[in-house]
């Protein structure tokens, strides 16, 4: 039995600590904002932070996780009560077929924790190991952008101006 | 977060009786299958299922569902349709429930694809509502003894403004929506509209955002097993398998096998994905009759050919030409590459089997799958659960054939098949590599007095219309036959696509090559010829405008006569301030327009790149673009829609190319086939929509795709005086992972 710490929570699957996460996640723990895409570390849909960190949890074991605390887009906000990211995203309608969405979130949710005032360069670079096929990538970057300066900071040269 | 089967059914109590069994699917084409027209009077598919109650019900409590024989495929459609419905009746927009293409229950509506979703199924229920909207507005007249003329509607209910109403779910209690709509009823009158035109925010976004079941792959049935199937690398390959080893792998349950389509089933997806890769060691073969292309874009000009004339015309043949230009342009094999690799949910159970896919035709996808399975259709039902993003025909309909061959093998077990990165890369099909020959006249003026464009390409749709166009109906013994390719008429147009230009040449040729033999499994990519024809002719254009010494942008306008091309050309070159643009070095603009289709949106795009010396990476600083979609339904979507297929045709255009060594593709992942990035992706895009109320409505889905492509070439001309005629111009800044 593995026991690992979702969202504040405590979950326990059992499972082969090989397995990794994001099996978990999507079928054991029934928590499905993070896609699989490639299995490879790749595209990033799988995204979800470990501590404050952006990880493929496509590739990582459920055993190597220990203690540290696993965040998913569901941990995020929900529906009714969406987080600062999520409701930039919605603000900005960030989303075509939105498989890739929960990756970006999450991904965006790592940079902002990390500083609230990178630069653009910064920003797409914190970006970038995700891949977007519906090129929404505009909208994606004005939330990130819209998303900065909701949690007080915001992107230091912006290449479009946050309505 | 286990959903129950009631609810992933849809729960619906009733539904309305489908129009007699079987119809003949005009096959292949998109967007052009379903049933012959029966009501030619009216609009959109509503000529083919003129009933109201086909489109819309209304409920006790007053809550409204709308059916839609389209399917979401991420582009918005879900939000436009009710936006229509939900104006036209004159009901809250959050009381519409909409349900999309499901064989069970909506009107067959072909295949959703060609841009095409509004301008007939946004039609047909736009019209539907209003015709339901008179309905219960006679029905309240008739028990009031009063004029209909003398009453109106609010929100769900009809009034006659001296205190008396009467709520839409009453009335519909006593009112059949079981007729025929009429073609004379008016539709809402503009200023009298509170949804249509307004950007209302996507209806799927908020599940999706927050990690919501919203997809087929995050469905989850009581009792599923998973599924993998088992093949070689790649489309023109056989896999070598040892059953009896893989048997043993752990977490597999099973084999199911069915001459040569196997698959694993087992509880776990992990453990089956490890058997999945355990079992590829084992080698492959070449297919018998595999053949390589060979070098492009010369191997296309080698292949057995069928041509075609699709325009002619001499209106000045005695006119003196001074100057003649000929280019060619190409393009390669390109990858749909949706995010999320294939997947499918079957279950077959009392004799009956159900199938949710994210097929673009869920009818045809039908059709296919009864003769695979030798069942009557009306024992299959096939209903759509979103994938990822949708691009034109991917391995959707290949993996609910898989998924529905292992269910029939395990009645009562709900089976969910999800393909693996690898198999979708090596698998699905791509769009055809193309080439075309243009050619020009100028006279002394400047003026183009004769044109020329010859297109070569492989069919742009092996959509499934028969048992052998999936994958696993020519693995079973006996194998069914693929149907064989045939191109797609005039005025859509295939691989022509396009090709016959929107400018008023006096003289004009316009010649398709269909090429019929497919050395690589090829089918419909977002906007299918259209893509390279674009390209080749806005690319010329702009030869034709330095030859004739002229500005790109008005050589365009004096060539065309089309007030609304103009408008959006105009607006377009307005918002990128193309007079006042200074160049730099290894910077440039290009620009372009197309009408896509010569019927749908009318779009006019300005780039502003750079290729940065040395490195050879583009920086597209700023796009600009002007859509023409007639009557905007939801102006965001439109420009959503258009921001997005900007950015794709960029990496379409600068980064992609599907290789094949000769007896396999080589591209198997994300490494070696790079798409577009952050670090890539435009500075800035700017979409500005020009609205047409009243207008009929105008696909945009598919309409940047070929105008960005030929923006780019002439932006890159413009910087560095080489011309870009063959795709793609550039490589990713990510290179190699």
């Amino acid at each position: 039995m593995i026991e690992l710490n979702v969202n504040g929570g405590v979950a326990r699957a059992d499972v082969d600590p090989a397995t990794p996460l994001l099996y978990v996640l999507r079928d054991d723990l029934g928590l499905h904002a993070a896609k699989f895409g490639c299995g490879l570390g790749q595209c990033g849909a799988c995204t979800v932070l470990v501590d404050d960190r952006p990880v493929f949890a496509c590739l990582l074991p459920v055993g190597a996780i220990g203690e540290r605390a696993v965040t998913t887009v569901e941990g995020l906000g929900t529906t009714v009560e969406p987080g600062d990211v999520q409701r930039a995203f919605l603000q900005e309608q960030a989303g075509q077929c939105g498989y890739c969405i929960p990756g970006m979130i999450a991904r965006a949710e790592a940079l902002l924790r990390r500083t609230t005032t990178p630069t653009e360069e910064e920003m797409r670079a914190a970006m970038a190991p995700s891949l977007c096929r519906c090129g929404t990538h505009m909208r994606i970057l004005r939330a990130v952008r819209r998303a900065a300066v909701a949690r007080g900071g915001g992107i230091v040269d912006p290449a479009e101006p946050v309505a | 977060m286990t959903q129950s089967r009631r609810e992933m059914l849809g729960g619906l109590l009733v539904a309305f009786t489908l129009a007699p069994a079987v119809h003949a699917q005009t096959g292949g084409g998109e967007g052009s299958g379903g049933p012959p027209t029966v009501a030619p009077d009216l609009a959109g598919t509503l000529a083919k299922f003129p009933d109201l109650d086909a489109w819309i019900r209304i409920a006790p409590d007053g809550r409204v569902t709308v059916f839609t024989g389209k399917a979401e495929l991420g582009t918005g459609i879900k939000t436009a349709i009710a936006q229509l419905a939900a104006d036209e009746l004159d009901v809250a927009f959050d009381r519409i429930d909409l349900i999309t293409a499901d064989t069970g229950l909506t009107p067959n509506e072909g295949v959703t694809a060609g841009s095409q979703t509004l301008e007939q199924s946004g039609t047909a229920v736009a019209n539907a509502a209003a015709n339901v909207r008179l309905l219960l507005a006679e029905a309240a007249a008739a028990r009031w003894g009063v004029a209909a003329t003398a009453l109106f509607t609010r929100d769900g209910a009809v009034l006659d403004g001296k205190g008396r109403s009467a709520s839409y779910a009453d009335l519909a209690g006593t009112t059949s929506l079981a007729v025929r709509a009429r073609a004379d009823v008016p539709r809402k009158r503009r200023d009298a509209r509170r949804v249509i035109g307004r950007p209302v925010p996507r209806v799927d976004l908020p599940a999706k955002l927050t990690g919501l079941p919203a997809y087929v792959h995050d469905m989850r049935l009581p009792g599923m097993m998973h599924a993998r199937v088992l093949r070689g690398p790649s489309s023109g390959t056989k896999g070598r398998f040892d059953l009896s080893a893989i048997a043993r792998l752990p977490g597999v349950e099973r084999i199911v096998r069915r001459g040569g389509f196997a698959a694993i089933v087992g509880p776990r997806e992990w453990p089956l994905e490890r058997a999945l890769h355990a079992a590829g060691r084992s080698g492959w073969t070449a297919e018998s009759g595999a053949n390589a292309p060979g070098a492009l874009p010369d191997a296309l000009l080698r292949m057995r050919r069928e041509t075609q004339t699709i325009q002619e015309r001499y209106d000045e043949p005695n006119v003196r030409s001074l100057r003649r230009l000929s280019a060619r342009y190409d393009r390669p094999y390109l990858m749909h590459g949706a995010i999320g690799p294939s997947c499918a949910l079957a279950l077959f159970e009392d004799g009956r089997l159900t199938v949710w896919t994210h097929s673009q035709g869920v009818e045809p996808l039908r059709a296919s799958i009864a003769e695979l399975l030798a069942m009557s259709a009306e024992r299959v039902r096939c209903v759509h659960r979103e994938g990822a993003g949708c691009y034109g025909h991917n391995g959707a309909d290949d993996v609910a054939g898989d998924a529905a061959l292992v269910a029939v093998a395990m009645p009562g077990v709900p089976v969910r098949l999800q393909w693996s990165r690898e198999q979708e890369h090596g698998w699905e099909p791509l769009g055809p590599a193309m080439m075309a020959q243009l050619d020009g006249n100028l006279d002394a003026s400047g003026r183009i007095v004769s044109w020329g464009h010859q297109v070569w390409s492989n069919t742009h749709s092996t959509r499934p219309t028969a048992a052998g166009d999936l994958l696993a109906g020519r693995e079973i013994i006996p194998p069914f036959p693929a149907t064989p390719p045939k191109p797609i008429p005039q005025p859509n147009g295939g691989g022509d696509r396009n090709a016959i230009p929107l400018y008023a040449f006096p003289n004009s040729r316009v010649v398709s090559h269909f090429l019929p033999d497919m050395p690589i499994r090829v089918s419909a990519l977002r906007g299918l010829g259209a893509h390279l024809n674009i390209f080749a002719l806005e690319s010329f254009m702009d030869e034709l405008a330095a030859a004739a010494g002229r500005d790109p942008v008005a050589f365009r306008l004096a060539h065309l006569d089309d007030s609304r091309a103009a408008a959006v050309i105009r607006r377009a070159a307005t918002r990128f301030d193309w007079q006042g643009y200074r160049a730099m070095p290894h910077r440039g603009r290009g620009f372009a327009f197309a009408r896509y289709k010569n019927h749908g949106a009318y779009l006019a795009v300005a780039l502003d790149v750079e290729r940065v010396p040395d490195e050879g990476r583009l920086i597209v600083h700023r796009a600009v673009a002007a859509v023409d979609s007639g009557e905007a339904v939801n102006p965001d979507g439109i420009r959503n829609q258009v921001e997005g297929g900007i950015v794709q045709s960029l990496s379409w255009s600068a980064y992609e190319s599907a290789g094949h060594d000769g007896t396999r593709r080589s591209d198997y992942d994300w490494s070696t086939y790079p798409i577009l990035r952050f670090g890539d992706a435009p500075r800035s895009v700017v979409v500005d929509v020009v609205d047409r109320p009243g207008m009929p409505f105008l696909g945009t889905g598919e309409c940047a795709q070929g105008p960005t492509a030929a923006a780019l070439a002439n932006a890159l001309w413009a910087a560095e005086g080489r011309r870009s005629r063959s795709l793609p111009v550039a490589r990713s800044s990510a290179g190699f992972l």
